[in-house]
């Protein structure tokens, strides 16, 4: 047993420092770090573009997709440095969602049809699971299509969909027997975002940003060989994406830069004549969060050595996504607590660096209360978790 | 990155489990624990022959030397069995202490009789505040003709009433620590023995002007050397909370499946399936904060180790307390009990947390560890 990284593995780590050094954008770099989503929809794409020149554009995917056929220590390892460097986010609604659905239960004209250009950056894919009426509960969705001759006709409304006003495609659960068993009247639907009958409406959410949307579907036409897999089987697709992702590899690179600008910022505020870090108080505070992200850093690898060794899967996923969640939620916070009053002022502008930091650090505090809604909610994993322990 | 062990680090693990299976029910441990004397010879001899008094001992000298791994593997389980003799003391600390510090004459005429289980060995460290900080440390030694003059007081010594070898450390003249082994007998310490709250003996010794000759002079004098021993039993300390931990959550989960109220199991109640969810990850991160103190145990590198193995106590210190109170509001009245296993295992859980150093003295030292690291980036980063 050693907790350590092997040589190889510090070589990797070492090489893909490099390789971000070099090829970061100094410009994507610092509007990520400032938390400046205006050029989202520009520097997405062109990231995935540098990256796929490497590629290194889907670590995750095996080779004969294109992906780097990585190892999940390799994985890791390239996340948090990328998170670290401030490099923007890899969209995980095609690389990592629905890709795998289709590497899984898409047919060779699918996949060859969809994947490249998930790889190259061409698509942008948005996620359409979540209702109105269908949260936790996502079985009992509403979103109707029939067959229609060689096409379907979509009627519905999806909601929360992330970052859907720059998407070119929608990759949706829909009801196709509405007799059926929940689950068992579900199909997993491809749907391009230009086709006539969808409107996206913005959400705008607590942190004064449009990341979420309404997607509205009235009678729009998707052919039949957009479905992925079987008719009504769409719910065995549903579960293989959910489970897809067991570590969580995501998080934690995110959560270690962001208790590293916690450690500056109280650096840098005086409290009562002497930084706020030297405040015992406060940084007992910051203490227990980072010795928490070191338990959870440990708990991933884990995992991750589990998973290569096809150890029998747990709770681990449920337990990663809480933990995770609460630890980036608890960081934010603090960032909150250091700036005190100051924390009042929020400005939605970018030009000045000192106030720009003060609102990214408000506007992350109110956004993240998503974390531990979104992807199966907190109290969901609890229940995954207990069913898996107690076996009730 | 390895999270596996070696066959003979399983082996040792198995060895030890099936002692405790066959040969450690909850009865004779509570026959044990009733007895004048708080802990069974017999018991420990049966250590000695199962190999597990030598785990620490080097093996030019006979031992098996199975390294931090094996320490904290054969620790889970006797954490989670509650053993009353003193592994910890005495086949941890103890003899690494004397493997790690003591002259070749030394080992040879200690380390045999403390892997027969013939002898028992304690380090004599702790005082109020100083487990860590060896400033604050106010037992002396006193340099006089052939031998040494002691002068202090050390209190809480695990397992000192059952030792016949006490390992004294103690300030030198010059500022500079060592470790004095003497004859537990000796006429001249004054004792206090007394029963801790989980059921093992300890002693409060008083040292007054005690001559020692020079071959009971342990140490070169290094302040970092008694450290490592320090941590090493630090590692070990909470891989014993762990196997404690796993052992709880166990207990608990098949106790809310057993329970029935309502005509249905406590266990199919989400009140209390989230409880339990919330203890599983607690217990799984102690897990993992214990291998990373197991890791960096004997790391030369101090300021890695200090980081590591305070943060380990700290965040395992406050996976027991949270965890071994939900254990005992799960099991409900009969958490209460002292029938149950669960009440015992609460108990070392809370001795856990007082002993090597408080959580709060951990994390104390975590915060100042922190610190000075972000003040070395920074100045690298702007030097």
């Amino acid at each position: 047993m050693d907790v350590n990284f092997s040589p190889d593995e510090l070589a990797f780590r070492d090489e893909v420092r490099a390789f971000l050094r070099d090829n970061l954008p100094a410009g994507m770099r610092d509007r990520v770090r400032r938390g400046d989503d205006r050029c989202l929809r520009e520097d997405i794409p062109a990231w995935q573009r540098i990256l796929h020149g490497r590629g290194w554009g889907a670590a995750w995917w095996p080779r004969q997709f294109g992906g780097t056929g990585w190892s999940k220590a390799q994985q890791f390892l390239f996340e948090t440095e990328c998170a670290l460097a401030c490099a923007p986010s890899q969209l995980a609604f095609g690389l990592k969602m629905v890709a795998p659905v289709l590497m899984r239960f898409g047919n060779v004209e699918q996949q060859q049809r969809f994947l490249p250009r998930i790889l190259d950056g061409s698509d942008w894919w948005c996620q359409g699971y979540s209702e109105p009426n269908s949260g936790s509960d996502l079985a009992s969705l509403e979103t109707r299509a029939e067959r229609d001759g060689d096409a379907y006709l979509v009627n519905g409304q999806k909601s929360w969909t992330t970052l859907g006003q720059f998407a070119d495609w929608i990759f949706c659960l829909v009801r196709t027997d509405p007799k059926a068993k929940p689950q068992r009247g579900i199909s997993f639907l491809l749907v391009e975002m230009k086709t006539p009958g969808i409107s996206v409406r913005p959400t705008r959410l607590l942190d004064g940003r449009h990341e979420v949307n309404e997607v509205w579907f009235d009678n729009v036409r998707v052919p039949i060989e957009n479905r992925v897999g079987g008719e009504n089987e769409g719910w065995t697709c549903a579960k293989y994406l959910l489970g897809h992702e067991r570590t969580n590899l995501g998080g934690i690179g995110g959560a270690k830069r962001e208790l590293e600008r916690l450690l500056a910022l109280a650096a840098s505020i005086e409290r009562d004549g002497r930084p706020l870090l030297d405040d015992a108080l406060f940084s007992t505070r910051i203490a227990e969060v980072e010795i928490e992200l070191t338990a959870l850093t440990l708990t991933n690898l884990r995992v991750i050595f589990a998973e290569a060794r096809r150890e029998a899967p747990g709770p681990e996923a449920s337990m990663l996504k809480i933990r995770c969640t609460e630890v980036m939620q608890r960081i934010s916070e603090l960032e909150v607590d250091a700036l005190g009053a100051r924390a009042l002022e929020f400005d939605d502008s970018f030009d000045d660096e000192a106030e720009a930091q003060v609102t990214r650090a408000v506007r992350a505090y109110l956004n993240q209360r998503k974390l531990t809604i979104y992807g199966g909610s907190n109290e969901i994993q609890r229940n995954i978790i207990a069913q898996m322990i107690l076996k009730v | 990155m390895d999270f596996s062990f070696s066959e003979e680090q399983l082996l040792l693990e198995t060895t030890t489990r099936r002692f405790f299976a066959s040969e450690y029910s909850f009865e004779r441990r509570f026959d044990i624990l009733r007895s004048e004397a708080g802990w069974s010879r017999d018991v420990w001899r049966q250590l000695g022959e199962l190999g597990l008094l030598s785990v620490s001992i080097p093996e030019e000298h006979g031992g098996v030397a199975a390294g931090p791994v094996g320490a904290m593997l054969v620790s889970q389980a006797v954490g989670a069995g509650l053993l009353l003799e003193p592994y910890h003391s005495s086949a941890l600390v103890a003899t690494h202490a004397i493997a790690r510090l003591g002259s070749v004459e030394q080992r040879e005429r200690w380390l045999p009789d403390l892997a027969s289980g013939e002898r028992v060995a304690v380090l004599a460290h702790e005082e109020p505040r100083a487990v860590l900080d060896l400033s604050r440390m106010s037992t002396r030694a006193t340099r006089v003709q052939r031998g040494w003059v002691l002068n202090g007081h050390k209190f809480g010594v695990y397992h000192a009433p059952m030792a016949d070898l006490l390992l004294v450390s103690a300030r030198l003249d010059d500022g500079k620590t060592a470790l004095f082994a003497l004859p537990s007998s000796l006429p001249e310490i004054a004792r206090r023995n007394f029963r801790t709250v989980d059921g093992q003996r300890a002693a409060d010794l008083r040292f007054e002007n005690v001559c020692v000759s020079d071959d009971a002079y342990l140490s070169a004098g290094a302040d970092a050397e008694l450290l490592e021993v320090l941590d090493f039993g630090i590692a070990t300390l909470c891989a014993e909370a762990v196997g404690c931990l796993r052992r709880v959550l166990e207990a608990t989960i098949e106790y809310s499946r057993a329970r029935t109220q309502f005509g249905v199991p406590i266990a199919s109640f989400q009140a209390l399936q989230h409880r339990m969810a919330d203890m599983l990850i607690r217990v799984e991160e102690a897990r993992s904060m214990s291998y990373l103190a197991t890791t960096r145990a004997l790391d030369a590198d101090a300021g890695s180790r200090r980081a590591a193995l305070s943060g380990a106590k700290a965040l395992i210190g406050k996976a027991a307390r949270r965890v071994g109170q939900e254990a005992v509001q799960l099991h409900g009245g009969m958490g209460m009990t002292d029938e149950l296993d669960i009440s015992h295992h609460f108990k070392r859980l809370l001795a856990f947390e007082l002993r090597f150093g408080t959580t709060d003295e951990h994390l104390e030292t975590y915060r100042q560890q922190m610190l000075a690291a972000y003040r070395r980036s920074e100045n690298t980063s702007h030097g």
